[in-house]
């Protein structure tokens, strides 16, 4: 029964857990979208910014994906 | 990262595939323990990739032209397109870094690319392979940095521009971001192929359980794969991209 109880905890921890992914759904939402509305303002300086846009996007994602690395580490690890 | 699976794999859920079971490291002759000198799976596909980077810009740019063949374009389109990118993030003296970068790029693309081969094994999705390539960068650009400006490497942590009852706060800040960098580095490329190849796998679980229904799951599936392509590329630029800015960091002017 104990053992039981903890593989629930698992599984409830590791779907919370999951739930992280969403601030880094709006963190690259949030980049995407200002890098596109100032593109379209500025669009002959977009294409030099291209560099720029994908490190925010990858330091928005890692956060991310700690929490998908979290949910893995509770199923499979724990 | 997914060592376990084995037990977990009948027990754990009603899925016929299971989406780990892809990435179980196995040697590829016989069921002995894996030692560090057994070749695995792992040994076979990372061997391959660099056979792949081998046929890339040794075979196919060994009869140069000046009218290049198709390959030999293919070869000198990643050549430019990495050598922009290193000199426009870290400069001039980064360039120097270029040959580094380059195999770094090429690896990982070359390994991201041949691990979305059906029935293939990804490489790049055990956190193990990344975090090494991650660890090398981040001892080089540590080593780099203090060779080049010395003790001076650093005044990275003291930010000047800072008003100075927060520059100890900023300083502590930076320096768990500096030491947090290898991991992050390692686990978004390692996470993200993992994460994809495991979606690919659960949608073929519900291919198999849904009978004649079945062509939504895989119409799915598709749709995925194109974006597994994608991110492929994006997460092989986005690592050797994060690889020039550390070494910015390391040869540049102090601060930007």
């Amino acid at each position: 029964m104990e053992g039981d109880i903890a593989e629930m905890g698992k599984f409830i921890g590791a779907g919370l857990a999951t739930m992280g992914l969403g601030g880094a759904g709006i963190g690259v939402g949030h980049i995407a979208g200002n890098f596109l509305s100032g593109a379209l303002r500025n669009p002959s300086a977009a294409p030099g910014q291209m560099a720029n846009l994908f490190v925010g996007i990858a330091f928005a994602e890692a956060l991310g994906i700690f929490s998908f690395l979290v949910a893995l580490l509770l199923m499979f690890a724990v | 990262m997914a060592t376990g699976t084995e037990e977990n794999g009948e027990a754990a859920g009603g899925l016929a595939i299971h989406p780990m079971d892809q990435f179980i490291v196995k040697p590829l002759f016989g069921d002995g323990p894996i030692e560090w000198y057994t070749p695995t799976n792992v040994t076979l596909w990372m061997g391959l990739s660099v056979l792949a980077l081998f046929a890339l810009f040794v075979l196919a740019t060994r009869h140069r032209g000046i009218v290049p063949s198709r390959l030999q374009s293919v070869a000198e389109m990643f050549y430019g397109f990495i050598y922009n990118m290193v000199e426009d993030v870290t400069g001039h003296e980064g360039a120097k870094f270029f040959p580094y970068i380059m195999t770094l790029f090429m690896f990982i693309f070359l390994a991201n690319v041949l691990g979305l081969i059906p029935m293939s094994f990804s490489t790049t999705s055990h956190v193990a392979v990344t975090a090494v390539l991650a660890m090398l960068v981040f001892l080089t650009v540590t080593l780099v940095g203090f060779w080049r400006k010395g003790i001076g490497f650093l005044s990275m942590f003291w930010v000047s521009s800072a008003p100075l009852i927060l520059r100890p706060v900023l300083a502590l800040i930076e320096i768990i971001s500096y030491f947090v960098r290898p991991l992050s580095h390692s686990i978004r490329l390692g996470g993200n192929l993992m994460a994809g190849h495991a979606v690919i796998k659960v949608f073929a679980g519900f291919a198999g359980a849904m009978g004649i229904a079945s062509i939504v799951p895989i119409a799915a599936i598709a749709a995925i794969y194109g974006l597994e392509v994608l991110v492929a590329a994006v997460q092989a630029y986005v690592f050797t991209i994060l690889t020039c800015v550390y070494l910015r960091d390391a040869v540049g002017e102090a601060h930007h």
